[in-house]
């Protein structure tokens, strides 16, 4: 009687898995968007991705979430190094956990740059 | 037509409801009077910002909606189009924070005081359970506005839940909504913060209160000593009406502060969340969660080959324990009068550990 009412109750409060289509590849930006030392994000499907302009002109791309506890790093100009600013976490442009409270690195994209587009893929 | 005398109302009412009785309970109910009284007021004072928050967030409720398409706007509706909206808004948000004080003030003194002894465990242990429902209410109403560093706040927050082992993934998956922080995490925290948890909290201060009735009010050990040794009866006053009336000047003060706060430094909105935006640099959660902000911030990666954010979580989560505990711990022979210096060492430790753990997050926002 009882667990014929409550399991009903507790499948309903657990989320249904909603399928996610996981992103293979996105336009994370055009050439020209970014100058050198400069970063956005992008959106790599429901989750935001970075991408950097190093100063000599190449494209770098991560994931975005903070391993340490989900926030969604920048890039800082004036460090060269990717920096969350909810715990004062640190990566290097590999995605290398450098400082700070991140216990791993940070996921790295592949980068190709067509006809004027930078196109980010899983590595 | 043949009005009834006054006097048989009383007594129609009187047989139906045999209200005497309370009025002979109130009659007895007396509080100790010594030179620590004044921290008897603290508990009254939650309970009255309690139901202010009540009052006012059923009035926010009037206009709020829940979803990540309109929470942001229909707060921004209420503090610049609905009149007074504003006042209602930064009073609820304001006496949020202040309830919280007063709840750790209160908290805190019954330790010292060491009003837990027995019979009092139970009122201990409801009071702890308060204090968590309390925090729960915090970080839900947190996030209703939709703001960004909500947003964020609610991350790490929910993060920290996934991290416990064994049930963290499913709590996080609860807490969610799914996987991600989005709308439905929004809407779910909605539901907690104006259905669950309000009826949660009103069960438990029913019997918190009742316990309080049963038992009255404990005289801390010190003072029943002193009073023995001098081989005098200790002072009380009658709670109705000298009692009530002290309460009531407390909280006609603190309605004038709220007021006055809500006028002069009214609740700020911030910009709409951005799930695709960075974190904002100097982000911080509210002033009672920064103790252990900073310590998961002070953490690093990695202790002796554990993840830090681990150490942090069963380091918080033993202190609770601890705390919830304190009535079984506390060495202090009870009935005797006896007590242990040394554990209110405990909580004096306890309150240094959070308080500069706090001003650091506020005067190095960086580090
Ligand atoms: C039955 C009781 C309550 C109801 C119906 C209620 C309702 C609401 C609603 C609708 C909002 C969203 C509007 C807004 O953000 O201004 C809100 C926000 C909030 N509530 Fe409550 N609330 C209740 C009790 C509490 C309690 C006990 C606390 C104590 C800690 C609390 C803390 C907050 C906080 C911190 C916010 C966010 C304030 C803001 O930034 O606007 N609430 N509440
Ligand atoms: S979430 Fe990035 S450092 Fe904590």
């Amino acid at each position: 009687m009882c667990v014929s009412m409550l399991y009903p109750v507790a499948r309903y409060i657990s989320p249904p898995e909603v399928p996610e289509a996981s992103t293979q590849s996105v336009v994370a930006g055009r050439e020209g968007d970014l100058k050198p030392n400069q970063g956005k994000i992008f959106r790599f499907g429901e989750q935001p991705g970075i991408l950097v302009r190093t100063e000599d002109g190449g494209y770098r791309a991560l994931s975005a979430t903070c391993t340490h506890l989900n926030c969604t790093v920048q890039f800082r100009g004036d460090l060269k190094q990717i920096w969350c600013a909810c715990h004062n976490g640190f990566y290097d442009l590999s995605g290398k956990n450098v400082s700070g409270p991140p216990p791993r690195p940070l996921e790295e994209y592949k980068v190709n740059v067509a006809d004027g587009e930078i196109v980010v893929s899983r590595a | 037509m043949n009005w009834p005398k006054p006097g048989r109302i009383r007594d129609w009412i009187e047989e139906r409801l045999e209200l005497s009785a309370l009025e002979e309970m109130g009659r007895h109910k007396r509080v100790p009077v010594h030179r620590h009284s004044i921290w008897y007021y603290m508990g009254g004072m939650t309970l009255f910002l309690f139901g202010l928050q009540v009052a006012t967030g059923i009035l926010l409720l009037l206009y709020y909606r829940p979803s990540a398409g309109e929470a942001f706007e229909s707060v921004q509706f209420i503090m610049t189009q609905v009149p007074f909206g504003w006042l209602i808004r930064s009073i609820h948000s304001w006496s949020a924070n202040l309830l919280v004080f007063v709840l750790f003030v209160h908290m805190f003194s019954v330790f010292f005081m060491k009003a837990y002894r027995r019979p009092r465990e139970i009122t201990w242990f409801s009071g702890v359970a308060l204090l968590a429902l309390t925090m729960a209410f915090g970080f839900s109403g947190y996030l209703l506005p939709w703001n960004t560093l909500a947003f964020f706040a609610t991350q790490v927050g929910t993060e920290v839940a996934g991290a416990v082992p064994v049930v963290g993934h499913f709590m996080l998956k609860l807490l969610r909504g799914g996987e991600h922080v989005t709308g439905g995490t929004l809407t779910r925290f909605y539901g907690f913060h104006v259905a669950v948890l309000p009826a949660t909290a009103t069960l438990l201060l029913g019997l918190h209160l009742l316990l309080v009735q049963k038992h009255g009010m404990s005289v801390p050990p010190a003072i029943e000593s002193e009073a023995k040794r001098e081989g005098r009866e200790a002072r009380t006053m009658p709670f109705l009406p000298n009692f009530l009336l002290r309460d009531l000047i407390g909280w006609c003060v603190a309605i004038g502060i709220l007021a006055a706060l809500a006028a002069i430094l009214p609740w700020e909105l911030g910009t709409k969340a951005d799930p695709f935006a960075p974190a904002p640099a100097g982000i911080r959660p509210e002033w009672y969660f920064c103790w252990m902000f900073q310590t998961l911030k002070l953490l690093p990666g990695h202790v002796l080959g554990i993840e830090g954010e681990l150490i942090g979580i069963f380091g918080i989560g033993l202190a609770g324990l601890v705390w919830l505990l304190v009535p079984f711990l506390d060495p202090g022979t009870p009935g005797t009068g006896g007590r242990s210096r040394l554990f209110s060492a405990f909580g004096v430790l306890a309150i240094l550990y959070m308080a500069i753990m706090t001003v650091w997050v506020y005067v190095a926002p960086g580090g």
